[in-house]
Protein backbone atom coordinates (compact mmCIF):
# COMPACT_ATOMS: atom_id res chain seq x y z
CA UNK A 1 0.00 0.00 0.00
CA UNK A 2 2.58 2.26 1.06
CA UNK A 3 4.79 1.35 -2.75
CA UNK A 4 1.61 2.52 -4.32
CA UNK A 5 1.09 5.93 -2.77
CA UNK A 6 4.64 6.40 -3.36
CA UNK A 7 4.36 5.89 -6.73
CA UNK A 8 1.35 8.09 -7.10
CA UNK A 9 3.18 11.41 -5.42
CA UNK A 10 6.12 10.51 -8.25
CA UNK A 11 3.75 10.63 -10.87
CA UNK A 12 2.00 13.70 -10.10
CA UNK A 13 4.91 15.48 -9.67
CA UNK A 14 6.48 13.83 -12.89
CA UNK A 15 3.02 14.54 -14.58
CA UNK A 16 3.41 18.34 -13.29
CA UNK A 17 7.05 18.93 -14.35
CA UNK A 18 6.21 17.28 -17.84
CA UNK A 19 3.39 19.46 -18.49
CA UNK A 20 4.42 22.26 -17.74
CA UNK A 21 8.04 22.78 -18.47
CA UNK A 22 9.77 21.86 -21.39
CA UNK A 23 12.48 19.19 -20.98
CA UNK A 24 13.44 18.44 -24.06
CA UNK A 25 16.23 20.58 -24.39
CA UNK A 26 19.22 18.79 -24.72
CA UNK A 27 22.63 19.66 -23.17
CA UNK A 28 24.51 19.25 -26.94
CA UNK A 29 22.17 22.01 -28.35
CA UNK A 30 24.10 23.94 -25.88
CA UNK A 31 27.68 22.33 -26.83
CA UNK A 32 26.89 23.25 -30.62
CA UNK A 33 25.32 26.42 -30.40
CA UNK A 34 29.45 27.28 -28.20
CA UNK A 35 30.83 25.62 -31.06
CA UNK A 36 29.01 28.09 -33.61
CA UNK A 37 30.06 30.84 -31.87
CA UNK A 38 33.47 29.65 -31.53
CA UNK A 39 33.84 29.21 -34.93
CA UNK A 40 32.32 32.04 -36.18
CA UNK A 41 34.41 34.30 -33.57
CA UNK A 42 37.61 33.20 -34.91
CA UNK A 43 36.58 33.81 -38.32
CA UNK A 44 35.29 37.14 -37.57
CA UNK A 45 39.19 37.41 -35.95
CA UNK A 46 41.21 36.40 -38.84
CA UNK A 47 38.46 38.71 -41.33
CA UNK A 48 40.09 41.56 -38.91
CA UNK A 49 43.37 40.81 -39.71
CA UNK A 50 42.90 40.22 -43.28
CA UNK A 51 41.01 44.29 -43.22
CA UNK A 52 44.67 44.97 -41.49
CA UNK A 53 42.88 45.41 -38.00
CA UNK A 54 44.72 43.62 -35.08
CA UNK A 55 42.74 43.18 -32.68
CA UNK A 56 44.79 43.11 -29.59
CA UNK A 57 46.57 45.81 -30.52
CA UNK A 58 44.87 48.43 -32.47
CA UNK A 59 43.70 50.62 -29.78
CA UNK A 60 41.34 53.12 -32.26
CA UNK A 61 39.97 50.23 -34.69
CA UNK A 62 37.80 52.02 -37.40
CA UNK A 63 35.26 49.90 -39.33
CA UNK A 64 34.35 50.46 -42.88
CA UNK A 65 30.63 49.93 -43.79
CA UNK A 66 31.17 46.90 -45.83
CA UNK A 67 32.88 45.20 -42.91
CA UNK A 68 29.98 46.08 -40.93
CA UNK A 69 28.15 44.61 -43.09
CA UNK A 70 29.82 41.45 -43.16
CA UNK A 71 30.15 41.12 -39.75
CA UNK A 72 26.51 41.17 -39.41
CA UNK A 73 25.43 38.23 -42.11
CA UNK A 74 28.59 36.39 -39.80
CA UNK A 75 26.35 36.10 -36.71
CA UNK A 76 22.68 35.68 -38.99
CA UNK A 77 24.97 32.55 -39.91
CA UNK A 78 26.13 32.06 -36.47
CA UNK A 79 22.47 32.35 -34.80
CA UNK A 80 20.94 29.92 -37.80
CA UNK A 81 23.55 27.28 -37.40
CA UNK A 82 22.77 27.66 -33.07
CA UNK A 83 19.09 27.01 -33.64
CA UNK A 84 19.42 24.54 -36.22
CA UNK A 85 21.88 22.48 -33.90
CA UNK A 86 19.28 23.06 -30.94
CA UNK A 87 16.16 22.16 -32.97
CA UNK A 88 18.01 19.11 -33.98
CA UNK A 89 19.31 17.75 -30.79
CA UNK A 90 16.05 18.79 -28.97
CA UNK A 91 13.82 16.83 -31.53
CA UNK A 92 16.34 13.77 -30.96
CA UNK A 93 15.99 14.01 -27.68
CA UNK A 94 12.39 13.80 -27.49
CA UNK A 95 12.18 11.31 -30.07
CA UNK A 96 14.50 8.45 -27.50
CA UNK A 97 12.32 9.46 -24.29
CA UNK A 98 9.01 9.93 -26.37
CA UNK A 99 8.16 13.20 -24.77
CA UNK A 100 5.98 15.38 -27.14
CA UNK A 101 7.15 18.66 -28.35
CA UNK A 102 5.31 21.21 -29.47
CA UNK A 103 3.00 21.60 -25.87
CA UNK A 104 1.96 24.46 -24.13
CA UNK A 105 5.64 24.58 -21.98
CA UNK A 106 7.21 24.87 -25.21
CA UNK A 107 4.81 27.73 -26.13
CA UNK A 108 5.29 29.28 -23.12
CA UNK A 109 9.21 28.80 -22.78
CA UNK A 110 9.65 30.46 -26.51
CA UNK A 111 7.41 33.60 -25.70
CA UNK A 112 9.15 34.36 -22.92
CA UNK A 113 12.50 33.84 -24.37
CA UNK A 114 12.04 35.51 -27.62
CA UNK A 115 10.42 38.98 -26.53
CA UNK A 116 13.71 40.10 -24.53
CA UNK A 117 15.53 38.71 -27.63
CA UNK A 118 13.97 40.32 -30.37
CA UNK A 119 13.89 43.56 -28.21
CA UNK A 120 17.35 43.32 -27.86
CA UNK A 121 17.53 42.86 -31.88
CA UNK A 122 16.24 45.83 -32.28
CA UNK A 123 18.36 47.77 -29.61
CA UNK A 124 21.38 46.31 -31.64
CA UNK A 125 20.05 47.00 -35.10
CA UNK A 126 19.66 50.80 -33.82
CA UNK A 127 23.24 50.77 -32.49
CA UNK A 128 24.69 49.67 -35.69
CA UNK A 129 22.46 52.12 -37.54
CA UNK A 130 23.85 55.33 -35.44
CA UNK A 131 27.55 53.08 -36.05
CA UNK A 132 27.62 52.91 -31.79
CA UNK A 133 29.41 49.86 -32.82
CA UNK A 134 31.61 49.00 -29.53
CA UNK A 135 27.97 48.80 -27.65
CA UNK A 136 26.66 45.72 -29.88
CA UNK A 137 28.88 42.96 -27.90
CA UNK A 138 27.44 43.60 -24.41
CA UNK A 139 24.24 44.37 -25.43
CA UNK A 140 23.78 41.07 -27.36
CA UNK A 141 25.28 39.16 -23.78
CA UNK A 142 22.90 41.64 -22.20
CA UNK A 143 19.69 40.96 -23.50
CA UNK A 144 20.45 37.24 -24.00
CA UNK A 145 21.12 36.77 -20.43
CA UNK A 146 17.44 38.58 -19.79
CA UNK A 147 15.78 36.20 -21.97
CA UNK A 148 17.03 32.94 -20.93
CA UNK A 149 16.17 34.35 -16.79
CA UNK A 150 12.86 34.87 -17.92
CA UNK A 151 12.59 31.80 -19.58
CA UNK A 152 14.20 29.83 -16.73
CA UNK A 153 10.76 28.87 -15.64
CA UNK A 154 9.32 26.93 -18.48
CA UNK A 155 12.22 24.55 -18.94
CA UNK A 156 14.68 23.09 -16.76
CA UNK A 157 15.51 25.71 -13.75
CA UNK A 158 19.72 25.77 -14.27
CA UNK A 159 19.39 27.41 -16.95
CA UNK A 160 18.78 30.56 -15.24
CA UNK A 161 22.55 30.22 -14.03
CA UNK A 162 23.43 30.64 -17.56
CA UNK A 163 21.34 33.25 -17.60
CA UNK A 164 22.84 35.11 -14.68
CA UNK A 165 26.25 34.72 -16.12
CA UNK A 166 25.50 35.83 -19.69
CA UNK A 167 24.29 39.21 -17.63
CA UNK A 168 27.31 39.42 -16.15
CA UNK A 169 29.78 38.98 -18.29
CA UNK A 170 27.49 41.37 -20.85
CA UNK A 171 27.93 44.16 -18.19
CA UNK A 172 31.92 44.01 -16.88
CA UNK A 173 31.99 44.23 -21.23
CA UNK A 174 29.97 47.71 -20.64
CA UNK A 175 32.87 48.97 -19.20
CA UNK A 176 35.49 47.29 -21.65
CA UNK A 177 34.21 48.76 -24.34
CA UNK A 178 36.48 47.27 -27.77
CA UNK A 179 37.15 44.06 -26.21
CA UNK A 180 33.67 43.15 -27.23
CA UNK A 181 34.62 39.92 -29.72
CA UNK A 182 36.44 38.69 -26.63
CA UNK A 183 33.61 38.82 -24.59
CA UNK A 184 31.02 37.25 -27.34
CA UNK A 185 33.09 34.35 -27.70
CA UNK A 186 33.27 34.17 -24.03
CA UNK A 187 29.67 34.29 -23.34
CA UNK A 188 28.37 32.63 -26.63
CA UNK A 189 31.07 30.61 -27.15
CA UNK A 190 32.53 28.91 -24.16
CA UNK A 191 29.70 29.49 -21.98
CA UNK A 192 27.26 27.73 -23.94
CA UNK A 193 29.93 24.73 -24.31
CA UNK A 194 30.40 24.20 -20.28
CA UNK A 195 26.91 24.73 -19.38
CA UNK A 196 25.52 22.28 -22.40
CA UNK A 197 28.14 19.75 -20.91
CA UNK A 198 26.86 20.22 -17.26
CA UNK A 199 23.16 19.97 -18.68
CA UNK A 200 24.31 16.70 -20.71
CA UNK A 201 25.65 14.93 -17.91
CA UNK A 202 23.29 15.97 -15.67
CA UNK A 203 19.42 15.11 -17.33
CA UNK A 204 21.78 12.22 -19.83
CA UNK B 1 -12.25 6.64 10.83
CA UNK B 2 -8.58 6.13 9.34
CA UNK B 3 -6.26 7.98 7.40
CA UNK B 4 -6.54 5.93 4.51
CA UNK B 5 -10.78 6.48 4.36
CA UNK B 6 -10.31 9.58 3.93
CA UNK B 7 -8.17 8.54 0.46
CA UNK B 8 -10.37 10.29 -2.25
CA UNK B 9 -11.70 7.23 -4.45
CA UNK B 10 -12.00 9.71 -7.33
CA UNK B 11 -8.37 9.43 -7.76
CA UNK B 12 -7.78 6.09 -7.62
CA UNK B 13 -6.88 5.57 -11.25
CA UNK B 14 -3.37 6.35 -12.12
CA UNK B 15 -4.76 8.19 -15.39
CA UNK B 16 -6.75 10.42 -13.75
CA UNK B 17 -4.59 11.57 -11.15
CA UNK B 18 -2.06 12.23 -13.89
CA UNK B 19 -4.77 14.29 -15.58
CA UNK B 20 -5.25 16.64 -12.18
CA UNK B 21 -1.92 16.88 -12.10
CA UNK B 22 -1.43 18.28 -15.45
CA UNK B 23 -4.34 20.56 -15.09
CA UNK B 24 -3.29 21.65 -11.88
CA UNK B 25 -0.06 23.30 -13.45
CA UNK B 26 -1.63 24.21 -16.64
CA UNK B 27 -4.47 26.67 -17.37
CA UNK B 28 -7.04 25.08 -20.44
CA UNK B 29 -4.78 21.73 -21.66
CA UNK B 30 -6.28 20.34 -24.76
CA UNK B 31 -7.03 16.64 -25.93
CA UNK B 32 -4.61 15.74 -27.61
CA UNK B 33 -1.61 17.27 -25.89
CA UNK B 34 -3.35 15.48 -22.76
CA UNK B 35 -3.16 12.35 -24.72
CA UNK B 36 0.66 12.50 -25.15
CA UNK B 37 1.20 13.61 -22.36
CA UNK B 38 -0.32 10.63 -20.16
CA UNK B 39 0.70 8.24 -23.17
CA UNK B 40 -3.01 7.13 -22.81
CA UNK B 41 -5.81 6.59 -25.96
CA UNK B 42 -8.35 8.22 -27.06
CA UNK B 43 -10.72 6.05 -25.27
CA UNK B 44 -9.28 6.12 -22.04
CA UNK B 45 -8.85 9.78 -21.82
CA UNK B 46 -12.43 10.03 -22.46
CA UNK B 47 -13.50 7.94 -20.02
CA UNK B 48 -11.50 8.96 -17.43
CA UNK B 49 -12.21 12.58 -18.16
CA UNK B 50 -15.87 12.01 -18.05
CA UNK B 51 -16.21 10.30 -14.84
CA UNK B 52 -13.65 13.36 -13.44
CA UNK B 53 -16.63 15.84 -15.03
CA UNK B 54 -19.27 14.18 -13.55
CA UNK B 55 -17.55 14.67 -10.15
CA UNK B 56 -17.20 18.49 -10.97
CA UNK B 57 -13.49 18.15 -10.58
CA UNK B 58 -12.97 19.40 -14.28
CA UNK B 59 -14.35 21.39 -16.50
CA UNK B 60 -14.88 20.01 -20.07
CA UNK B 61 -15.09 22.67 -23.05
CA UNK B 62 -16.36 21.64 -26.69
CA UNK B 63 -15.59 23.82 -29.14
CA UNK B 64 -14.90 24.22 -32.95
CA UNK B 65 -11.58 25.55 -34.82
CA UNK B 66 -12.72 26.04 -38.50
CA UNK B 67 -14.07 22.75 -38.68
CA UNK B 68 -12.37 20.75 -36.33
CA UNK B 69 -13.91 19.81 -32.97
CA UNK B 70 -11.62 20.78 -29.88
CA UNK B 71 -12.00 19.86 -26.29
CA UNK B 72 -10.19 21.23 -23.87
CA UNK B 73 -9.99 20.99 -19.91
CA UNK B 74 -10.15 22.84 -16.90
CA UNK B 75 -9.66 21.96 -12.94
CA UNK B 76 -12.85 23.77 -10.93
CA UNK B 77 -12.44 25.06 -7.86
CA UNK B 78 -13.91 22.00 -6.01
CA UNK B 79 -11.43 19.77 -8.10
CA UNK B 80 -8.27 22.08 -7.11
CA UNK B 81 -9.48 22.13 -3.43
CA UNK B 82 -10.16 17.64 -3.57
CA UNK B 83 -6.43 17.02 -4.93
CA UNK B 84 -4.92 19.77 -2.92
CA UNK B 85 -6.63 17.18 0.08
CA UNK B 86 -6.00 14.29 -1.26
CA UNK B 87 -1.92 15.37 -2.23
CA UNK B 88 -1.77 16.12 1.75
CA UNK B 89 -3.62 12.86 2.87
CA UNK B 90 -0.66 11.11 0.58
CA UNK B 91 2.18 13.02 2.21
CA UNK B 92 1.04 12.22 5.43
CA UNK B 93 0.63 8.97 4.80
CA UNK B 94 4.27 8.62 3.40
CA UNK B 95 5.40 10.44 6.51
CA UNK B 96 3.67 8.11 9.26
Amino acid sequence: MNQKHQEDLAHIRSMMERSSRFISLSGLSGVFAGLSAMVGGMYVYLLFKSNGIDYFTDEHRSYSFALVKELFWIGVAIMFFAVLFGIFFTIRKSKKYSLPIWTSATKNMLFNLGVPLVVGGIFCLALIYYGIYGFVAPATLIFYGLAVINAEKYTFSDVKYLGFSQLLLGLISLFLIGYGLIFWIIGFGILHILYGLMMFRKYK
Amino acid sequence: MGIIDKLNKDFESRVRLGIMSILMVNEWVDFTEMKTLLNITDGNLASHSAALEKAEYIEIKKEFVGKKPKTSYQVTEKGRQAFKEHLSYLEKLMKS
